[in-house]
């Protein structure tokens, strides 16, 4: 496994602006998330990275080496598409074995058999291997292409949003399993998607995309607590966070013009007084739609609040989160980098 | 509007058989979900209270009236599909009033309902627009619109909100809940997704192989399940099954489970043989004392949350903690369940052990 440079790179198709001047490291052995919505330039950046699109400036560096003149195969990346593309006419082994079945590979049959158990195993699909291709669910079809990707061992595995043509079960249990293997193989992994959960729990890493420009790139924990703007803190946390003008509550410093609340970073029992529009009992904890000078806000409560619609509830800011007009956030009277 | 009463019914269709002998009651006024696997047979049973199948079996009552062989149009319920179908050469004006005019109504009558039900969805600024154009948000308020036009006494809802993407679907089922909420109108609505089951219904009956699991409020189903399919179906992470072979006689406070004592609602039900003991991810404590323990598999970071999943001697263990609680991959951990959430449930059958939690539930249900 490799670590991965980009340095500065930019690409656009015509007038639109695919990414634009992107720099980022992805360690050795890191998971990292690209996160952003359809358009951020996600996909974009994997495709250069593996060769399949050329930069307009930049580079990028796999392993110390500017792969910039290297085709996609010289580059060593295995990558996993959205749809999953599978040999229908093949059985599983086969369908696994087909990588290490390349001329430059050169690997010895009985090797081949191993690795393919041991990446079946891995993924739980042993007992299809003599299955075709065709006569797999959707879920262990994905799971199939992505043991194709692991039979290798490349620089850096690309994953473009895998899980999401998956059941929500299904996308549960297969974001723990690619979780565990990376972690066990050591693998440096790029992973792209627009689901804020797949980027906070699997990744050592995420880098939110914003209109091709990477925006902040930092832990997990770093972006949720603490976002650099106003559009990074929509992008995590769920339900949304709540932004409100910051003279709704007042007492913000200099600057401020709006804040954000996340939910449970909401003081019930004190400050302004906010009527409750609908109560949702989810099970493990209940939300609040509140009502506050014309602002909706949603916060949790315990799952068996006794709070009814149009009962009055008074709350106040936690720890909020300060953004100047023009989303920056402001923190200890300084913007936040 | 109007109380739908079902007795009994049954749908085969040939050999197979899609919906066996269930009963349930939808209160006048109440958002009521249909919720199940794809194949239980939830939308058999909306298309039977529609009128667009005919039960096998058994009776379904709107108002008391005996509807089950009725053809729809005599039954007065609108019903919204997945894909909406809109007229696609009529404005969206037209389409809303298509179906009072198909009813004869007069036409300034037609002219101020839909101005009415346009006043509602908000889409009064559209009404002479082509459907063709519309954003998706837009065509869906129409469909509704053409629903709520005719004044009907109870709407069918079969996932209309199935193929939008996650975030306007967000938007979407709050603006549903909301409209429902502004003309309490009995609304049955079929979905697979449990989370919508739980934001959006007042009552929630979960269906599975044709068979109605358990009835009753979202939170009375995710604190008391009656049975293992319910139990895992909803919550996410669902709830853990921790499987140990026991004899628990009835009245008993505590059970043992890899040699500790753990303590559970007083049983109403003994039970011998292979047990789960099912306690949900936010009742499960890390500790470092603790006798019963689990290894650290994985952790998942969730914003105020984590998701810890460990390794017991009783099998895999999710666990949601505060994340600012430190677990470590490989560390072995002493493990805590809140007695009073706990269910138990006899693994052959599936069906939960009755106790002072759940037994007011079980009786009714």
């Amino acid at each position: 496994m490799a670590e991965v440079i980009l340095k500065g790179l930019s690409k656009s198709f015509g007038t639109d602006v695919g990414i634009a001047d992107v720099s980022m490291t992805i360690p050795d052995g890191a998971f990292v998330v690209l996160l952003g919505p359809t358009g951020a330039g996600k996909t974009t950046t994997l495709r250069l990275i593996s060769g399949l699109e050329k930069a307009d400036a930049g580079e990028v560096w796999i392993g110390g080496r500017n792969v910039g003149a290297e085709t996609p195969a010289q580059r060593d990346v295995a990558m996993v598409f959205q749809q999953y593309s599978l040999y229908p006419h093949l059985s599983v082994r086969d369908n696994l074995a087909f990588p290490l079945k390349s001329p430059i590979l050169n690997t010895p049959v009985d090797e081949i058999e191993r690795i393919v158990a041991e990446v079946a195993s891995v993924l739980q699909i042993s007992h299809k291997l003599d299955n075709k291709a065709t006569a797999l669910s959707g879920g262990e079809m994905q799971r199939v292409s992505i043991g194709r990707a692991l039979v290798r061992e490349p620089s850096i595995y690309l994953m473009d949003e895998p899980l999401s043509s998956l059941d929500a079960k299904l996308r549960t249990d297969l974001r723990v399993e690619l979780k565990r293997i990376q972690a066990n193989l050591g693998a440096t992994l790029l992973y792209v998607t627009h689901d804020q959960i797949e980027a906070m729990t699997m990744a050592t890493h995420v880098g939110v995309l914003n209109e091709g420009r990477l925006v902040q790139y930092g832990t997990p924990r770093e972006i949720y607590e603490n976002p650099n703007s106003l559009y990074v803190a929509s992008r995590l946390g769920l339900p949304r966070i709540n932004i409100v003008p910051a003279d709704v509550f007042g007492g913000m410093p200099a600057g401020v013009t709006q804040i954000g609340m996340r939910p449970e970073h909401i003081q019930q029992g004190e400050g302004q007084e906010a009527e409750v529009q609908r109560v949702e009992h989810l099970g493990d904890q209940a939300r609040l739609h509140l009502v506050l000078k014309g602002h909706a806000i949603t916060t949790i409560a315990d799952p068996h609040t006794t709070y009814t619609p149009g009962a009055h509830i008074k709350i106040a800011p936690k720890n909020p989160l300060c953004f100047d007009a023009e989303g920056a956030r402001i923190s200890s009277g300084r913007t936040v980098t | 509007m109007a109380q739908i009463q079902i007795k009994n019914i049954r749908k085969d269709f040939g050999d197979f058989n899609a919906v066996k002998e269930s009963s349930f009651t939808i209160e006048d006024g109440e958002f009521f979900m249909l919720l199940g696997p794809s194949g239980c047979g939830k939308t058999t049973t909306l298309r039977m209270i529609a009128g667009l199948e005919l039960p096998t079996s058994g009776e379904i009552y709107l108002d008391g009236e005996e509807i089950s062989q009725l053809p729809p149009s005599k039954r007065d319920i609108a019903f919204v599909f997945q894909m909406f179908a809109l007229y696609p050469h009529m404005n969206v004006r037209r389409n809303l009033s298509y179906p009072l005019v198909s009813q004869g109504m007069a036409r300034k009558d037609v002219k101020a309902k839909v101005e009415e039900v346009a006043g509602i969805l908000g889409i009064q600024d559209i009404l002479n627009r082509p459907v063709g154009g519309l954003s998706g948000g837009d065509r869906q308020r129409v469909a509704l619109g053409r629903a709520i036009v005719r004044d009907p006494k109870a709407f069918m809802m079969d996932e209309p909100l199935g193929a939008l993407d996650a975030e306007f679907r967000e938007h979407m089922s709050e603006e549903l809940r909301a409209l429902h909420d502004r003309m309490n109108a009995t609304t049955v609505y079929v979905t697979h997704d449990q989370l919508e089951a739980m934001q959006m219904g007042d009552k929630i009956v979960v269906m599975n192989n044709a068979v109605v699991e358990q009835f009753g409020t979202p939170q009375e189903i995710y604190d008391k399940p009656a049975t293992m399919f319910v139990a895992d179906f909803i919550g996410s992470p669902s709830m853990n099954f921790l499987h140990f072979d026991g004899n628990v006689g009835e009245g008993a406070e505590s059970v043992t489970l890899g040699g500790e004592v753990m303590h559970v609602p007083r049983t109403r039900q003994g039970a011998s043989g292979k047990l789960v003991f099912g306690v949900r991810p936010e009742h499960v404590t890390l500790s470092d004392s603790g006798a019963y323990r689990g290894e650290v598999l994985a952790s998942e970071y969730l914003g105020t949350t984590q998701i810890i999943t460990l390794d017991t001697p009783n099998g895999e263990l999710k666990a949601r903690i505060d994340s600012a609680q430190v677990a470590k991959v490989g560390e072995k951990v002493g493990l805590g369940f809140n007695p009073k959430t706990i269910t138990l449930f006899d693994d052959g059958s599936g069906h939960a052990l009755r106790s002072d939690l759940n037994n007011e539930v079980l009786t009714n249900g």
